[in-house]
């Protein structure tokens, strides 16, 4: 290789990673120093700009103290538990399915697709439709097995649980479609060699698929916990955080105290600390993962 | 042979009944888009189907979906460009040009953090941002911000593709003086052109479907087909018909990219996460 090239690439190792780096400088890192300096400020928009007034560390001090904040982390840790081990269960066991039958895969696959694809906004719009308690296709479908309607969304003690249920049907196509593919990746042949020793259908569950699957169950549950705290379309259309606050979840409450209330400061407080704790957790889970797949 | 064929069944009904579930509220909605207030009201199964929904939403002086629907086609269609070019330039150059260690692994994990962090997390300081520059309410801001939301999932995933092009071919390339533009014209981006295509028909989609940082960075003149469908639900006297009619619009890419390209978006979506 001639020294003329071996400058090119050099130079062109700049060049090819710029825009990349640009983007996350200007567009992550600034803003992230940007949320930092506006948590410690009030901020007014006067005519066309910020006026900026220094406010120390009151807005983190006022955080321990705000019952939407308590009721957002709640509400968000029953809803991230509650939907992703449904959608961990129907997930595998759907794949599981799927793995084992030859005919009609593919067709499968394209439907579980569907709801990946399609805007979360129109999600909510779709199921606040059908849980709708005058006109809605559930209560009509109550109504016709002879059981009374509710008011899905709108009764304090099950909103937050119909909107975990609209979560599980737009996720759990996703936790299937990562489990099938780290069960099609497994060797076919420790599979034949149980059914040779003539173990049952539960026996090779119990010690061979899953102790194989570990990893890819592991890693998938942990990532689908922290993805689920960017849930917001939905509850922004579903129920707006209500009734009172039983489906507030804390991007909603971010984006209420921020935009809403126009309070910036105290929103970037807000946001500051939840994405302080999210990314410890996606580092941990990050750390733990690789170890996870180098030890198996 | 008598037992495998039942338990065959058996899984088939309970997929069938699966993809019924995920299909139904789908199915339905596109029933609706087509009743009348009326009928949609008293749950009419037998009802006369029309197009006034439709044509409420798109010739209406009321509505501006049409609108919004080619906001959000050239907003969607500039930031997947971008993501597509940025993203593969990025991933070349991280793992075959060299750097020392830390650069990669820093890249990577930056991308990664940030793919899994709340949007709406970021939405305060860009809307400050973009404000005090002027920027609010542009086009220019909504392509930059799905550009930076979409950028490390283009990254990472390019960089799964870009690890599979074998490395003789590029030293072959070399050694017949092959300068690195060149190589990157003929060789990296055609040889990754399926992942590519896997990574922008994703991105698109996901640009196409974004709303939190639209719906606080748009005015009416820029917003997008998602925040047009958010103020259908919220009028005082919603019209479920025509925000059905929207609804269903609305998904028309994610059902063409769905029936067109299956297998590419299958490839997209779990190649991050076996390997």
């Amino acid at each position: 290789m001639d020294a003329h090239l071996l400058g090119d690439a050099r130079r062109w190792r700049y060049y090819a990673l710029a825009p990349a780096v640009a983007v996350y400088l200007l567009l992550t890192a600034l803003p992230l120093a940007n949320l930092v300096a506006m948590s410690l400020h009030d901020i007014r928009w006067q005519g066309g700009s910020a006026d900026w007034q220094f406010s120390g560390i009151r807005h983190f001090a006022e955080l321990g103290g705000d019952q939407l904040i308590r009721a957002g982390i709640a509400n968000t840790v029953v809803f991230a538990i509650g939907a992703v081990t449904c959608e961990m269960l129907i997930g595998f066991f759907l794949a599981l399915f799927t793995s084992r039958v030859v005919t009609g895969r593919v067709a499968y696959r394209t439907i579980f697709l569907l709801p990946i694809l399609i805007p979360g906004i129109v999600i909510g719009a779709i199921w606040k439709l059908m849980y709708n308690p005058d006109f809605g296709v559930i209560n009509q479908l109550l109504s016709l097995a002879g059981l009374p309607g509710r008011d899905w969304l709108g009764e304090k003690n099950l909103a937050l649980a119909s909107v975990i249920v609209v979560d599980i049907w737009h996720w759990t196509p996703f936790v299937f479609l990562l489990l099938l593919a780290a069960l099609e990746s497994l060797p076919q042949d420790v599979f034949e060699a149980t059914r040779v020793d003539g173990a049952t259908a539960w026996q090779e569950l119990r010690y061979v698929t899953l102790p194989m699957m570990w990893p890819a169950i592991a890693v998938t549950l942990l990532f689908r916990l922290i993805v689920s705290f960017k849930v917001f379309d939905e509850v922004y259309l579903l129920t707006g955080g209500g009734p009172g606050t039983a489906t507030e979840v804390v991007s909603f409450t971010i984006y209420r105290r921020f935009f809403t209330e126009d309070r910036m400061g105290y929103g970037s407080a807000i946001s500051l600390v939840t994405l302080f704790v999210l990314a410890l957790l996606i580092v941990l889970a990050l750390y733990g993962s690789r170890r996870f797949s180098k030890e198996t | 042979m008598e037992r495998i064929r039942a338990s065959s069944l058996g899984i088939h009904s309970v997929l069938a009944l699966c993809a019924l579930v995920v299909i139904f509220p789908v199915a339905w909605i596109g029933v609706a888009a087509f009743k009348t207030q009326i009928d949609l009201l008293t749950g009419k199964v037998l009802f006369q189907p029309t197009w006034a929904n439709f044509d409420e939403l798109l010739f209406s002086r009321s509505s501006d979906y049409l609108a919004n629907f080619l906001n959000s086609l050239g907003v969607a269609t500039a930031s997947t460009i971008a993501v597509a070019i940025f993203s593969t330039l990025a991933a070349y150059s991280l793992h075959r040009l060299r750097w020392p260690k830390w650069v990669p692994a820093t890249v990577l994990l930056w991308s990664a953090v940030f793919h899994m962090l709340p949007p709406i997390t970021m939405v305060g300081p860009w809307y400050l941002m973009f404000r005090s520059v002027g920027m609010d309410n542009t086009y220019s801001c909504l392509i930059l911000t799905n550009l930076a939301l979409n950028l490390p999932v283009g990254v990472w995933l390019m960089s799964v593709f870009v690890r599979e092009i074998p490395i003789e071919l590029e030293e072959a390339a070399r050694v017949d003086g092959c300068t690195t533009p060149q190589m990157l014209l003929r060789i990296v981006f055609p040889l990754v052109m399926p992942g590519l295509a896997a990574v922008s028909i994703l991105v698109f989609v996901f640009s196409w479907n974004e709303f939190a940082v639209a719906l606080n960075l748009t005015a009416k003149q820029t917003a997008t087909v998602p925040v047009a469908i958010a103020k259908f639900a919220q009028e005082y006297e919603i019209k479920h018909g025509v925000m059905a009619a929207g609804a269903v619009l609305s998904a028309i890419p994610a059902i063409a990219v769905l029936l067109l390209a299956q297998r590419h978006i299958v490839k997209g979506l779990t190649a991050g996460a076996v390997k």
